[in-house]
């Protein structure tokens, strides 16, 4: 990387397949001191012309090719915002309660995987330890069990998909004003079979998660954390809700900065910002501007603004999170991991519930109203907040689509977050033992997605180059 | 044939709104209609750690995918149980899935990556471009009467290790 006005700049780029990718660069001074960093994450453009002109019907089926990680974040967020264009936001209790049970269990195997295969490596084998050990197959061949609870509860969750959504690849099931099918007592007996056994091990990760937390917090809270604001869905009385709501955003300290926002203005509340290095957008809070109305979103944000948790369970565990901090927003980005596994067993807590409603098996399954022109639709997707918004025609052909993912909401902390890492870990001309592990391991507590939707076979090593103010190149690290 | 009493399982993963990166999928739509049997045919959006289950209950593998390079219309290596593992990602690898089913089931199942050469990856669309098609139906028409024999062998080489042409065919794990 070519050196430019006396600094140095520092590579870490995993050079991917063909999808979105990041790239951390880290610019240093002449002195050696880290003078900026960035996160680079390449998304791919492209998405609203694929969408315009479709009908609006197909859109909750068409946006789940845009990522093949979160596919089901995408089918709710574009069906609740073409449920508002037919008029039918206020669902049947069978067709809201179907979207809730695939939602949370999405949730739920988003969470697991990335708590017992990805952030498990760094949390049972420490950041320093070797790679070739610190990953998922050193967790299955020390902790077998671990491994294959993650593996049952993912695949407890994908299972809940297919049964709710018809199947893994483009799910049907939700459509705009409701939903195509029910569930039937077949599907809820298969599913009520192994609901303790499942809900025994979200208890036993959610305990990891706590013990892990609370037994490194000094030394997590000076590691790529900083002071932030909030932002998520609350159900009106200001309950955690992961499938509806109204928006609330709170400053570091906990003060309300907006509250039940109906997100069909959200227009009025968030802004993005470009910035020339960045295909991604830098969101903010429209009210205190791109400087530092930045926030977070995602398990940390959502434990953090809600005022309670409505699973008993998840609830006794909230009020130990947040005694950590006496009742205030924490903001320690590796709670993240506390934070998404008070959500896996508020999840299991919820599925547990729908499994025991008989409105699953309802037969009134779609509504219809007044017809609009435009609609938005939110959920809270495993990452955080995710923003869709479409205008059609009156040939119900789209004109206009607009989405925030999750991933783009953290682009800023993310940033932040490399940069308390690199703070600590770059010294003069020389890249210190351990910044590559901790740059991956701080990334990785916000879970994002970077390597949406498409895959085709390659890999992706990570690799970190140090420039002189030269130009030459005078350190490099890498990750085969 | 697949030997009797074995177990064959074929997941086919990309994905198909972003044009050539469907070509795993379209070729387990392909060996589905085929019901071959002995054959169980999946597909989805990218591997991950719950096929490893999958495969611990098979006697062979093969994952399918799109390759951006190596040898058209496709190419066909053996993988061996390891541990890759990209830093931020929740698709893993072929050589993971075989790895955690050997840590976590005590499996070691043969396993087989497919790249079937696509081209067009760089937008979101539906369909395959037309040699991407040719490339699927030669790769299908192969791996079809491969499993039919019993003799699936590495074929051409792949983007990330060259790989011979030709290798000994590994009779037998079909």
């Amino acid at each position: 990387m070519v050196a430019t006005n006396g600094y140095k700049r520092i590579v870490i780029e995993p050079v991917t397949r063909v999808e979105g990718h990041g790239k951390v660069t880290i610019l240093l001074d002449e002195a050696g001191k880290v003078h900026q960093t960035r996160l680079h994450i390449v998304e791919f453009r492209g998405f609203e012309r694929f969408i315009l002109g479709r009908p609006f019907w197909e859109v909750p089926v068409l946006v789940q090719r845009l990522c093949g990680i979160c596919p089901v974040s995408h089918h709710l967020a574009a069906a609740k915002a073409m449920d508002w264009i037919v008029g039918g936001e206020k669902l049947t209790p069978t067709a809201e309660k179907m979207r809730r049970l695939m939602h949370y269990g999405q949730t739920l195997q988003s969470h697991a995987l990335h708590f017992f295969h990805l952030c498990s490596p760094d949390l049972l084998f420490g950041f320093d330890a070797d790679p070739a050990i610190r990953n998922v197959i050193g967790v299955a061949g020390k902790y077998p069990d671990l491994a294959v609870q993650g593996v049952m509860l993912r695949k407890y969750g994908q299972e809940i998909i297919k049964a709710t959504a018809g199947k893994k690849i483009h799910g049907t099931g939700a459509i705009p004003g409701g939903i195509n099918k029910n569930l039937s007592i077949q599907e809820r007996d298969f599913f009520l079979k192994d609901l303790e056994q499942m809900m025994s091990w979200a208890r036993s990760a959610l305990k990891i998660a706590k013990d892990y937390t609370l037994e490194h917090v000094d030394e997590l809270k000076g590691f790529g954390s900083f002071l932030s604001n909030h932002l998520s869905l609350v159900r009106k009385d200001g309950a955690m809700d992961l499938y509806h709501g109204n928006l609330r955003a709170i400053t570091a300290d906990g003060r309300k900065i907006f509250d039940q926002v109906d997100y069909q203005s959200y227009l009025d509340y968030i802004r993005e910002e470009v910035r020339s290095w960045s295909y991604m957008k830098f969101p903010f809070i429209k009210s205190i501007g791109p400087e530092s109305g930045w926030y977070r979103v995602g398990p940390l944000a959502r434990v953090n603004t809600c005022d309670f948790i409505d699973s008993p369970e998840a609830e006794a565990a909230r009020k130990e999170f947040m005694a950590v901090t006496n009742g205030k927003p924490n903001n320690i980005s590796m709670a993240y991991h506390w934070a998404r596994m008070i959500e896996l067993l508020h999840s299991m807590e919820m599925i547990a519930g729908l499994l025991h409603d008989r409105d699953l098996q309802g037969k009134d399954l779609v509504v219809k109203g007044k017809r609009r022109g435009e609609g938005v639709g939110l959920v809270e997707a495993p990452r955080g907040t995710l923003f869709h918004h479409y205008k059609v025609d009156e040939n119900d052909q789209v004109t206009m689509a607009n989405l925030i993912v999750s991933t783009t909401n953290n682009n800023e902390p993310m940033n932040r977050a490399v940069r308390g890492v690199a703070d600590e870990f770059i010294s003069g001309r020389q890249i210190r033992e351990g910044l590559l592990n901790r740059v991956e391991v701080v990334i990785r507590a916000y879970d994002p997605c970077l390597s949406c939707a498409t895959h085709a076979m390659g890999r992706m090593p990570l690799v970190v180059e140090l420039y002189d103010h030269a130009g030459q190149l005078v350190d490099r690290r890498s990750r085969e | 044939m697949v030997s009797p009493g074995r177990k064959v399982l074929v997941i086919g993963y990309g994905n198909p709104g972003r044009l050539d990166d469907g070509l795993g999928p379209a070729l387990a739509e392909v060996l589905a209609r085929r019901s071959l049997p002995g054959v169980t045919v999946d597909a989805d959006y990218q591997l991950t750690v719950e096929d490893a289950a999958a495969v611990a209950e098979h006697d062979l593998v093969v994952f399918a995918d799109a390759a951006v390079s190596g040898t058209a219309p496709f190419w066909v290596r053996r993988v061996m149980p390891a541990a890759q593992w990209s830093f931020s990602t929740h698709s893993v690898e072929p050589e993971c899935v075989l790895g955690m089913a050997r840590e976590m089931f005590g499996v070691t199942t043969p396993g087989y990556a497919m790249g079937i050469r696509g081209y067009a990856f760089d937008e979101f669309g539906e369909g395959l471009s037309p040699h991407a098609r040719a490339n699927l139906e030669a790769a299908a028409a192969y791996l079809e009467l491969a499993l039919q024999n019993g003799d699936i062998r590495e074929v051409g080489h792949g983007p990330v290790k060259g790989r011979p042409v030709r290798t000994p065919a590994l009779h037998g794990d079909a």
